[in-house]
């Protein structure tokens, strides 16, 4: 069977790229920090020596809009195209190509229907940022195969956060029963507290510091039935208006079950707050 | 009230270079063109007639006004996505990096603390 070999569940920030690629004269201040704790935590992901990446996201209205917006959606491709014209302007995002594994991709989407996840596919699929900025950060040489997983944090009405950690747990079954000797490393990136065209975009930290720190806490310990108990739509959107992004966070934890996280790192930029998990499941050599 | 086709015109103006151009320049002309030919459009042939601006949005999209764009629950992310493409570059080079997000942030104030209204479609 395959081994998953890391959990990785981070923040995305489509400005890290910019922020440390600029010259140094022009960077803010932290950025020497960010791109030291970006590259540590980069180094959880090569010491696990994965072969493919089941990587987990949302599209930011880039392929898909509100005529027809998937709740679930998996890509089922040979290869992805990704990086929006939009996205380069505004992020100064490169393009790229990534090899898909469409056996894995089938694989995991009869999984899914077994198990009563019914997903949308995608066997032309353009990915966004969500994915990209991962690979930036923990793989930029851009070398392995993906199985591009899309959940629906972006356009209301969203599924529940019980629903997003069933999710993982099901992608989990499906990993550990996958009859291949490969080694599998789930990426999945959210966001905490959130802001954006909204009132409390771009402060000095994230809008909801507090919600931040509980929610570092909760992912670190694996506390998922504290994240249950507290975490609902209607908290999530007090704490910012995209903080439902939190629940791509609750979805990787489905899959690393509910278990203490081997790694943990944050930082807290200007805007948002940075954090950093790592999860090696039982058994995986890392 | 149509959030759905707000949406539609910010997104379909926002994804393409030429049409955001032309939306920058001049506006109403942009916005009328788009509601003649492009917010009917379903695919290259099918056309749609479900949709319709009110008077309202169709002012809110002609002044770049993206305060009443946030009362009327168009999308956050495509909002701020497509005003600091209009916007950004001359605030960073007169007022400095963010200016321009802090100002939109500024100008919506008056909602902190408060529940937003919903952007569902």
């Amino acid at each position: 069977m395959a081994t998953l070999a890391a959990v990785l569940a981070s923040t995305h920030h489509p400005f890290y790229l910019k922020a440390t690629t600029a010259p140094p004269e022009q960077q803010m201040p932290q950025a020497p920090e960010w791109k030291r704790k970006v590259e540590a935590y980069r180094e959880t992901l090569t010491r696990a020596k994965p072969d493919i990446l089941v990587m987990v996201g949302a599209d930011h209205f880039h392929q898909f809009f509100l005529d027809n917006y998937p709740t679930f959606l998996i890509g089922k491709a040979r290869r992805y195209d990704a990086t929006f014209y939009n996205e380069e302007r505004e992020f100064g995002l490169p393009k790229y190509v990534l090899e898909g594994d469409e056996d894995l991709s089938g694989y995991m989407l009869q999984g899914l229907l077994d198990r009563e996840f019914d997903f949308a596919f995608s066997n032309e699929l353009k990915i966004d940022h969500s994915i990209i900025c991962p690979i930036i950060t923990v793989r930029p040489q851009a070398d392995l195969p993906v199985v591009p997983i899309y959940a629906n944090i972006f356009a209301p009405p969203l599924p529940s956060p019980k629903r997003f950690y069933k999710l993982g747990r099901a992608i989990r079954e499906i990993i550990d029963s996958y009859p291949s000797d490969k080694r599998i490393a789930a990426i999945g990136t959210g966001h905490l507290s959130l802001e954006l065209g909204g009132p409390r975009q771009f402060g000095e930290h994230g809008p909801d510091p507090e919600f931040d720190r509980q929610a570092i806490e909760w992912l670190a310990n694996g506390d998922i039935e504290a994240i249950l108990a507290n975490v609902t739509h209607e908290s999530l959107a007090k704490a910012g208006n995209a903080t439902a992004g939190f629940m791509d966070m609750i979805l990787m934890l489905g899959i690393a079950g509910p278990e203490k996280a081997a790694y943990v790192d944050n930082l807290d930029l200007f805007h948002t707050m940075e954090a950093y998990f790592t999860w090696y499941p039982e058994g995986a050599a890392a | 009230m149509s959030k759905y086709y707000v949406n539609k015109f910010l997104y379909t103006v926002d994804r393409d270079p030429e049409l955001l151009r032309r939306y920058k320049e001049d506006p109403r002309a942009l916005v009328t063109t788009w509601e003649q030919s492009i917010g009917p459009k379903l695919n290259d042939y099918e056309r749609s007639t479900v949709h319709a601006l009110t008077d309202a949005e169709r002012e809110a999209l002609i002044q770049h006004d993206y305060v009443a764009l946030f009362e009327m629950g168009a999308h956050f992310f495509l909002s701020l996505t497509i005003f600091i493409a209009l916007y950004d570059e001359e605030y960073m080079a007169k007022h400095g990096p963010l200016s321009f997000q802090r100002e939109f942030a500024a100008k919506l104030s008056h909602w902190t603390g408060k529940e937003y209204p919903s952007v569902a479609t």
